[in-house]
């Protein structure tokens, strides 16, 4: 009975595949939508799949229609590197978006680079676009750069010793990472660093760990659950210092689950989760209204930042091919290379030769929750 | 008749495995490659467990573990650089143990050569699987899974947690394997034909040579064992080594698998030894009729290329855990034995109604 | 000083999870002999309707009407499927539920897609916390063993006092001579399974709060849990929730001498630990867990 059904349905599969709209650009994509890493790659499935749809609504680019073609890696090193091939010389794909997490995207690297086909990673190591490969761009903001505003904040409140916990997903070492490599410069001593399972239900051991150490902060670098599982048992052992996170953070749902204990939480993010409190003349301000409408209508859920590496992903290999007026790979690849001041979610991008980010300091914003809401968090304020 | 029986079963598969390259690069699919090539490193792995589980009867949930340490061993081994001695460095050039190559951004560092770290991997995986084996072959049934499953998870949180094996994101950049210049390991396309050869070579090799195991004195233990483990160790039969060996050669084989395997896709990540991927291949041998070598690696390597081909999508573990529920629910000994039952039960009619004839005449 | 007490009561919050997921396997396993893997997405199950309803629902309702939800759906599973599966060794029958266990999570990744979602907390807040010697524990942790003691004390009164208990323990002990003495084995079977299952979606809701509830939380509560068990021993629930609490502390006090990110890796080898050592468990006694 399985056999007869699934054998349909690749006899099925195998003629589609025969079936190519030769007008179609493809664009490919990597996305861990299930697995350990669902919490971003799910969003960021979602995001791509709207854009496409809308985008062929509109009549497409360059009056040609674009099909998104998307992968469930489920964070697997091994698919990714199986469907990135099948992308590459199967479908033919100009660009891959993704993929989600930091190793996805190191296996497949030099393999993109080498077949000439772009990727835009939706993840954040350094080392992606550090050595630049030609062929090799990221759409997250830098985690060093996420860091700095840490720091600076801290210096902002006088704080100097900090307690750093991180959860064992790359998204969290990368995090660590970066803290580390910063902190001498920034002049905050590191009194404890720990790593803790992302699915750990109680961390109040490790806090008491890192509370004997007399920190004057303490600084999260993880996603959910643990955002806001760290958050209350903070407050719930009588830790009263500031809780800095990561743009992981971003999301109003989790704020809630952080309840009372989410007050005065401090976290660099992009501008998707204050995009309303911008003023109209804002850059970015009409594309992160644009996204959020959307996303929000059509999923019934909060656009965070995840889903907004995505949505630059797609908007800038569109933007690229427009500029380039082709698609063929070297031209779309040379008009991304040359892009300034593209406006997308997660910060105005401005490529170059030797930054394949595209992002600067200024692409984050130091944000707070302020009465179970997000708000900008004033520059150096005392604490009220 | 066995004889023919017996070269018709493995030139079938040898048969096959020439059969699909040419027809794929006449085709122009040579993309199939790929994925038939990974397909046929997980069929090493479950080929070695098909020992394990359908002759000596043990069950163990945590064989990615050890097909995990095999690729990372190397993996590390193969892109950390070494600080020796120019002395040291040397000789142990001259050995082939050690070789000059370039990293990621071109920077020449000294690492352990490709054959080296393969026999590093065997050796460390054979330690294990001694340690780990040793005392939990003493246990039947379903505490010898969970012990299983509980290693292949401790296996897997020390890689998670690691920040030396890469931690999440694991180990990439691992070089190919150049066999002399002539052949090389790697995921490259222009050496795809080549790297399908040599996978299946290895699969096809370690089916025959399981096959022999089988037949041998140690595989008529090992039947013995699965039969009556008591009953075979008043005979004389040594039941502890014997699954233990049955163990370890199972483990040698997913590790060496791993290497392979690490070396054609450049890298590896910990969800190879997680939970998913070691009831896959439990799912993968049940399916392939436990014991049952050809149904095994026929039934790994379809369902291998299909889900590295993304033909489930995102249903790719509902796919395993369904297939895992459907072949134990209905034909705990494979899905080949009611089928065997049926053709078992005819043979037998006759010479009953023959009998029954005689009786009934005399 | 207080660090190490905050340990324990860390210790304490997550045993008194695993406890939780400890005892339905202990419930299944007395009657059917079944070692019920998908234990862990009962758990998760309870959880995720909980929630579903508690947006139109008062809390209290929503958690009651998941609880009966999935108290049918697993006495519903047992009805369908497990009771025929005679031939099959509790080997097989492990692996069967595992692989049933991928498939009620990936069916609820389909239902639920895979957002964390949590219950209110039953009372008070989420930083109320209850301060002993400088350490702090969550309200919500007490509600967690209360339960668990409470639906231990049920099955204690049940097992030892009622008809239908005693009738279970029979089916347990000899399933041939309880089918002589008229006892409807069938009927024993499916009440268990659905009663595992009502326990464990109550633990589902009432750890909600505490774990947050996510479509993939079930294995690694189903093996932990299932440490627990096998800590305690199979046949009893009270041990079951000992070996929770055991299983718990070891795991956080284990950050005293072992980094955290290996914490779990410490469950699993106290699993590994028991399985060698004293597969019946250590609190276990003429009860004892079959053996193969």
């Amino acid at each position: 009975m399985k056999w007869g059904t699934w054998g349909a349905a690749l006899a099925a599969a195998w003629l589609a595949a025969g079936v190519r709209g030769a007008d179609e650009i493809r664009i490919g994509a990597l996305f861990a939508v299930t697995g350990p890493a669902a919490a971003l790659g799910a969003p960021e499935a979602r995001t791509a799949e709207m854009l496409a749809e809308k985008l062929n609504a509109e009549g497409g680019v360059l009056g040609r229609k674009v099909r998104l073609i998307v992968k469930d890696t489920a964070g697997n090193p091994e698919k990714a590197v199986s469907f990135c091939k099948q992308l590459i010389e199967e479908e033919r794909v100009l660009a891959i978006l993704g993929p989600s997490t930091s190793g996805e995207t190191l296996q497949i690297k030099k393999l993109c680079n080498d077949e000439k086909t772009l990727l835009l990673s939706c993840a954040a190591a350094e080392t992606i676009v550090n050595p630049v490969a030609r062929y090799v761009f990221k759409t997250p903001q830098k985690d060093s750069q996420a860091a700095t505003h840490i720091f600076r904040s801290m210096a902002g409140r006088g704080i100097a010793r900090v307690g750093v916990l991180v959860d064992n997903s790359g998204f969290g070492q990368a995090g660590k990472a970066q803290i580390e490599a910063l902190a001498p410069t920034n002049g905050i001593a590191i009194a404890a660093c720990e790593t803790y399972d992302k699915a750990a239900t109680d961390l109040t051991d490790i806090l008491a760990k890192v509370k004997a150490q007399n920190v004057q902060a303490v600084i999260n670098w993880s996603i959910v659950p643990a955002q806001a599982i760290v958050a209350r048992n903070m407050r719930q052992i009588g830790m009263d210092v500031p809780l800095y996170q990561s743009h992981g953070f971003g999301s109003l749902k989790y704020v809630q689950q952080a309840g009372e204990a989410g007050e005065g939480i401090l976290f660099p993010c992009g501008r998707i989760l204050v995009a309303e409190q911008l003023p109209d003349d804002h850059p970015q301000k009409a594309t992160l209204m644009a996204y959020k409408q959307a996303y929000e209508s059509r999923c019934k859920e909060e656009a965070g930042s995840f889903g907004g590496y995505a949505h630059d992903a797609f908007a800038l290999v569109i933007a690229a091919i427009k500029a380039a007026n082709s698609t063929e790979t070297d031209k779309v690849r040379d008009a991304l290379e040359n892009l300034k001041g593209f406006a997308g979610v997660s910060g105005v991008y401005s490529f170059s030769p030797t930054d394949h980010t595209g992002l600067g300091l200024d692409s984050l914003e130091m944000l707070t929750v302020r009465k179970g809401a997000f708000a900008i968090a004033p520059a150096a304020a005392k604490q009220p | 008749m066995r004889l023919f029986r017996s070269i018709a079963t493995f030139l079938l598969p040898v048969l096959a495995v020439i059969a699909f390259q040419q027809d794929a690069s006449a085709a122009g699919r040579g993309y199939y490659l790929t994925q038939a090539t990974m397909a046929a490193y997980y069929v090493v792995v479950t080929l070695g467990l098909a020992l394990l589980m359908g002759h000596a009867g043990q069950v163990s949930l945590g064989h990615g573990a050890f097909f995990a340490l095999g690729g990372y061993t190397s993996a590390i081994l193969t892109t950390r650089p070494l600080d020796l001695p120019p002395a040291a460095e040397r000789t142990l050039s001259a050995l082939g143990c050690v070789l000059r190559a370039e990293d990621a951004a071109g920077v020449p560092q000294l690492v352990v050569a490709p054959p080296a770290a393969f026999a590093a991997a065997l050796l460390l995986t054979l330690a294990v699987a001694l340690l780990v084996g040793y005392p939990t072959l003493r246990l039947r049934g379903y505490y010898l899974a969970m012990a299983t499953l509980g290693f292949g998870l401790i296996v897997y949180r020390v890689l998670l947690g690691t920040p030396f094996t890469g931690a999440a994101d694991g180990i990439h950049g691992v070089p190919g394997w150049s066999f002399g210049g002539a052949f090389t390991l790697c995921g490259r396309r222009d050496h795809r034909v080549a790297n399908y050869y040599f996978a299946w070579g290895a699969a096809l090799l370690t089916l025959l040579l399981l096959r022999n195991l089988i037949r041998s004195r140690f595989g008529r233990a090992l039947a013995a064992i699965h039969d009556h483990e008591t009953a075979a160790g008043a005979m004389g039969v040594n039941t502890a080594a014997c699954k233990l060996q049955a163990f370890v050669v199972s483990a040698l084989l997913a590790a060496a698998a791993g290497v392979f395997a690490t070396h054609f896709n450049g890298g590896i990540g910990p969800s190879e030894a997680g939970a998913l991927k070691s009831v896959r291949y439990v799912a993968l041998v049940a399916a392939g009729g436990m014991g049952n070598l050809p149904g095994v690696l026929a039934a790994s390597a379809g369902l291998t290329f299909l889900s590295l081909r993304d033909a489930f999508g995102t249903y790719d573990d509902a796919v395993f855990g369904a297939i895992l529920i459907a072949v134990v629910t209905w034909a705990p000994q494979g899905p080949l034995e009611p089928l065997g039952r049926a053709l078992r039960g005819l043979a037998a009619w006759r010479p009953a109604r023959r009998e029954a004839a005689r009786r009934g005449a005399a | 000083m207080s660090t190490f007490l905050q340990y324990i009561l860390s210790g304490v919050t997550v045993g008194s999870v695993y406890a939780a997921v400890a005892v339905g396997f202990n419930v299944i396993y007395r009657t059917t002999g079944v070692l019920n893997f998908a234990q862990g997405e009962f758990v998760m199950l309870g959880g995720m309707v909980a929630v579903t309803l508690a947006a139109r629902l008062p809390t209290g309702v929503a958690v009651a009407v998941a609880v009966a939800a999935v108290g049918l759906f697993g006495a519903g599973l047992e009805w369908t499927f497990f009771r025929r599966l005679r031939r099959h060794t509790p080997l097989h029958m492990v692996v069967i539920t595992i692989g049933l266990a991928i498939l009620i999570r990936e069916a609820a990744r389909h239902v639920w897609d895979e957002k964390v979602r949590s219950l209110p907390f039953f009372s008070g807040t989420s930083v109320s916390s209850l301060r002993l010697f400088g350490a702090a524990l969550s309200p919500q942790v007490l509600w967690v063993l209360g339960i668990v003691g409470l639906a231990v004390l049920a099955l204690h009164l049940t097992f030892r006092h009622t008809l239908a208990g005693r009738a279970m323990r029979a089916c347990a002990a000899n399933p041939d001579a309880a089918q002589l003495a008229g006892i409807n084995l069938g009927v024993m079977r499916t009440l268990s399974f659905g009663f595992s299952a009502a326990l464990g979606a109550l633990a589902g809701c009432a750890i909600s709060p505490l774990t947050l509830t996510q479509y993939d939380m079930g294995a690694d509560l189903a093996i932990k849990g299932f440490a627990a068990a096998a800590l305690g021993g199979l046949g009893d629930p009270m041990a079951a929730v000992a070996g929770g609490l055991a299983v718990g502390l070891a795991e956080k006090l284990s950050i005293s001498i072992l980094p955290a990110a290996y914490e779990d890796a410490t469950a699993f080898a106290i699993l590994i630990l028991v399985l060698l050592v004293r597969p019946h468990g250590l609190l276990a006694s003429r009860s004892a867990a079959r053996s193969g």
